[in-house]
């Protein structure tokens, strides 16, 4: 899959064509740096890998700096492999938001969503909760109830859906409609939300 | 922060076009509906009750008329293509931003007075 990496700044609204008001998220996406392309004869597959975001050097480790020297480039933030571009791509060439996305396009929106601590079943798994708060219901009307039998299987089965860290994990988001290219700002604009607080890292892919 | 004015940019000039008014006052919103291929224009006169959301893209106001003894209220995006003009009737003399109070009164009661300046 094609794609580009870019950088979450905030949501709004627009109006589309037939007057609907279209919740949407820009993204600020690119220009990508290639800082390494992987080859069927050497790698097995091909893909090229894009760096994204600016880092000091002091804060790189040594062995990635010699991996930016080569590219030719400052060291990157992120760095994403991406493959099936259009155009056949060489170490140290940039790519920008336009090359890969066009207005209508749809695209899958992948970053690390909020964490949100330690939360309970209602929350972190969509239990019903126990939905009455008469009949003997003391302080339980959220808990999760029973998890397992009792003598047989003397255990509880792995899996089980429990409280515990919720958020905090890759996520995501299929089918955005590409809404607006800002090529000037190196902006996208899509319709939808995705992943993440703001100026989090997204992966955008066609 | 700057990016986002950006994209919201290109409907500043639908809201500077725009009247001010806040709830209490009396609107005509003339409104665009299709019909199959035709369009025309309607317009629908009531008190405004609230604005949603100012300052932002999404923003909505809510207005309230009494038809044919039956309360009705429309939201409107203010920034809706939908929306041909708005024209500011009467300004009233009002307390609060949200007028909900209105909903449960009627006939004289539910008058609002005029904002003399």
């Amino acid at each position: 899959m094609s794609g580009i990496i870019g950088k979450k700044v905030g949501m709004t609204t627009i109006f589309n064509a037939e007057g609907q008001a279209v919740p949407c998220t820009l993204i600020e996406a690119g220009p990508c740096v290639v800082t390494h392309v992987r080859t069927e004869e050497k790698d097995g597959y091909s893909a090229i890998q894009l760096g994204y975001g600016e880092k000091k050097e002091k804060n790189t480790s040594r062995p990635l700096v010699g991996h930016f020297k080569k590219a030719g480039t400052t060291p990157k933030r992120k760095l994403v492999e991406f493959k099936e571009f259009e155009k056949e791509y060489s170490l140290g060439d940039t790519i920008r938001i336009e090359d890969v996305f066009a207005e209508g396009d749809f695209l899958d929106a992948s970053g690390n969503s909020k964490g949100r601590g330690f939360q309970g079943v209602v929350k972190r798994h969509g239990f019903a909760g126990v939905g009455g708060q008469t009949h003997g219901q003391h302080n339980r009307g959220r808990h999760p109830g029973s998890i397992g039998a009792c003598s047989f299987p003397s255990r509880v089965f792995k899996g089980i859906r429990m409280a515990g860290r919720m958020g905090n994990t890759r996520t995501t988001v299929q089918n955005l409609k590409v809404l607006k290219v800002l090529a000037d700002q190196n902006l996208i604009v899509i319709s939808g939300s995705v992943p993440g607080a703001k100026n989090g890292y997204i992966t955008l892919h066609k | 922060m700057d990016l986002i004015k950006l994209v919201e940019s290109e409907f500043t000039g639908k809201r500077e076009s725009q009247p001010d008014f806040k709830a209490g006052d009396t609107v005509n919103v003339h409104v665009k509906i299709k019909e199959g291929n035709k369009e025309r224009i309607q317009v629908y006169t009531g008190t405004v009750i609230q604005r949603r959301n100012a300052g932002t893209n999404g923003e909505s106001f809510t207005v309230r008329k009494i038809s044919n003894g039956v309360g009705v209220e429309r939201i409107f995006p203010i920034l809706s293509p939908s929306i041909d003009k708005i024209e500011v009737v009467r300004h009233g003399k009002v307390r609060r931003a949200r007028l909900f109070y209105l909903r449960g009164k009627q006939g004289k009661a539910a008058r609002i007075k005029e904002l003399k300046k």
